[in-house]
């Protein structure tokens, strides 16, 4: 099997700091990678260069074997056109950490816009697929509620419908957790561990090591702009290799 | 503790105190106001009425004659075209000023530079007077072939040249507007347009503009009201609006006042009308904000949400 996601040397920087330092991370089918890392140490920026809402400034990343947001004709790699590089965003899900849904849509309008819009389903099969969907995430009462009316919990878990409703080869999750309070981390968490176990391509970047332990196939470590160790979950969380790794981690585990 | 006692501690004093049975104090000074006003405005609306060089009958002859209502309805369509223009030419303008593409966002703004920067009778009598400026247009490749061309005089008729001065002006103003209403949007809904697939014009139609409208329609129902009465301007380019119709009437009959009175009565009562359509739109662009009464059910929600 070959990866999905496939990243080379991806480099970024803003002005004169360097946030990505040479990527290179490979994704299967099918595994949840959570990335791991403190504040600013490049996992969003990576994150948001895999669909290309970030431009990168050296690498490359191809997803499903087509190369995200260039296009290679002869020998010149020319950037894509806008429509070209929606197309290729088209079946990637994306969660984020303000969950961004639409307000002046009510949820099932948010769940449906991208299925028909982009997609060109009909109505009526993507109503049904987004009710189905609203079930999952344990909100089927909620169809007609407007976002300002839930709370950031139930606003998360409709973005997670969301992201699923586009049929998804690919999900990016943006500290889907970070904004919300304490006790609404849970229910969007549950939700995310019932994907994993679905055989979803997710990619989490996230500061809930629990979530990690419980959830990911791999987890990827990034300090600094760089993949410091990755590896499995009882591996880098319960026996980390790197000093960086450890002092991350013992700020979370008392 | 110890020492007096607390008021609180003694339960006939609380029962006093319970806030439930608050009343508010009697507003006298509401009432001496509404008093006053009532008073004044009685007296004007009495003096008004009974003052004869108002000559109300003159008002009540002519406020329904066919040339005033002709006038009327040059003036309402002038105003709608032009907006209509004005409002597409102003959208396109607030985009090409917002776009990263240099030269579209410098020619916009040279644009909006020009047309809010000069007056707009100036900008009618200029396209009114244009065949004197340009005898001849032409659509062609400049400074090669020619495909087609008109005498201006054929083209510009005191119509073109009153919605062409009337549109072109508006869709400056227009252009700032819609480029604040775009701004106000959190820059986070359209990179999750984008994000899901959507292209960028897409984006703006579905994502961006609708939740834009909050911030464009106060200050477009401004700019609507202006215009009905900007359109007043083009009688000076022989253009036969409402203003010219009551004027073409008193510069027979010398009733300056009541003919005035006849169209100003008119311009009010659009205004009335379009204040309420305004009111309208704001509210279906309101919906899915906390104000509306659909967003009520947010406190029932709480304590089931958890």
């Amino acid at each position: 099997m070959s990866p999905l996601v496939r990243a080379r040397n991806v480099h970024k920087a803003f002005g004169h700091l360097d946030v990505l330092k040479g990527i290179d991370l490979d994704v299967m089918p099918g595994e949840v990678v959570v990335m791991l890392g403190p504040s600013g140490s490049g996992k969003s920026t990576f994150l948001r260069c895999i669909n290309h809402l970030e431009t990168m400034d050296r690498g490359s990343i191809e997803i499903g074997g087509e190369q995200i947001g260039y296009e290679l004709r002869g020998n010149r790699l020319v950037t894509l056109a806008a429509r070209a590089a929606a197309k290729q965003r088209g079946r990637i899900g994306m969660v984020f950490q303000q969950f961004n849904l639409y307000p002046h849509m009510n949820v099932l309008q948010n769940i449906i816009e991208a299925p028909v819009g982009v997609h060109g389903e009909s109505k009526a099969e993507a109503t049904a697929y987004a009710n189905e969907l609203l079930r999952r995430v344990g909100l089927a009462d909620k169809a007609s509620a407007y976002p300002r009316q839930l709370s950031g919990g139930q606003q998360q878990r409709v973005a997670i419908a969301r992201a699923l409703a586009i049929k998804p080869q690919l999900i990016l999750f943006d500290e889907p957790t970070s904004a919300l309070d304490p006790e609404l981390v849970g229910e969007v968490l549950g939700t995310m561990r019932d994907l994993a176990g679905q055989g979803l391509t997710m990619i989490v970047v996230t500061h809930e090591i629990g979530f990690a332990r419980e959830a990911a196939d791999r987890v990827v470590f990034m300090d600094g702009g760089q993949i410091v160790e990755q590896g499995r979950p009882e591996d880098v969380i319960g026996n980390p290799s790197h000093e960086r790794t450890r002092a991350f981690l013992a700020r979370f585990i008392q | 503790m110890g020492g007096t006692p607390h008021p609180f501690d003694d339960a006939r004093d609380l029962a006093l105190r319970d806030v439930a049975r608050a009343r508010a104090p009697v507003p006298y000074g509401r009432r001496a106001f509404w008093a006053v006003t009532l008073l004044v405005v009685g007296k004007i609306g009495w003096d008004t009425a009974h003052n004869g060089n108002f000559e109300w009958p003159v008002v009540a002859e002519w406020f329904t004659a066919a040339s005033i209502l002709h006038g009327l309805s040059v003036t309402i369509s002038l105003t709608i075209v032009s907006m209509v223009l004005g409002v597409i030419l102003g959208l396109v303008l607030a985009v090409a000023r917002l776009s990263d593409n240099r030269l579209m966002s410098i020619l916009a703004g040279l644009y909006i530079w020009f047309f809010r920067g000069t007056p707009l009778l100036v900008q009618l009598i200029f396209w009114y007077n244009l065949s004197t400026l340009v005898p001849e247009l032409t659509i062609g490749i400049p400074f090669g072939p020619e495909f087609r061309h008109w005498d201006t005089n054929d083209v510009i008729t005191p119509l073109t040249a009153a919605v062409a001065g009337l549109a072109l002006n508006e869709a400056a103003y227009m252009a700032e507007i819609i480029r604040g209403g775009l701004l106000s949007v959190d820059p986070g809904q359209a990179e999750t347009a984008r994000a899901f697939g959507m292209t960028p014009i897409r984006a703006l139609w579905r994502i961006v503009i609708p939740q834009a409208m909050r911030a464009i329609i106060p200050p477009t129902g401004n700019q609507l009201i202006s215009m009905i009465k900007a359109t007043s301007l083009v009688s000076v380019i022989a253009m036969g609006d409402l203003l010219y119709s009551v004027q073409a009437v008193y510069n027979r009959t010398f009733q300056v006042v009541p003919m005035l009175l006849v169209a100003v009565i008119w311009y009010l009562l659009i205004t009335s009308i379009l204040n309420v359509g305004q009111s309208a739109i704001e509210r279906y662009y309101a919906r899915g904000d906390r104000g509306n009464p659909s967003a009520k059910p947010v406190l029932a929600d709480a304590g089931e949400a958890r």
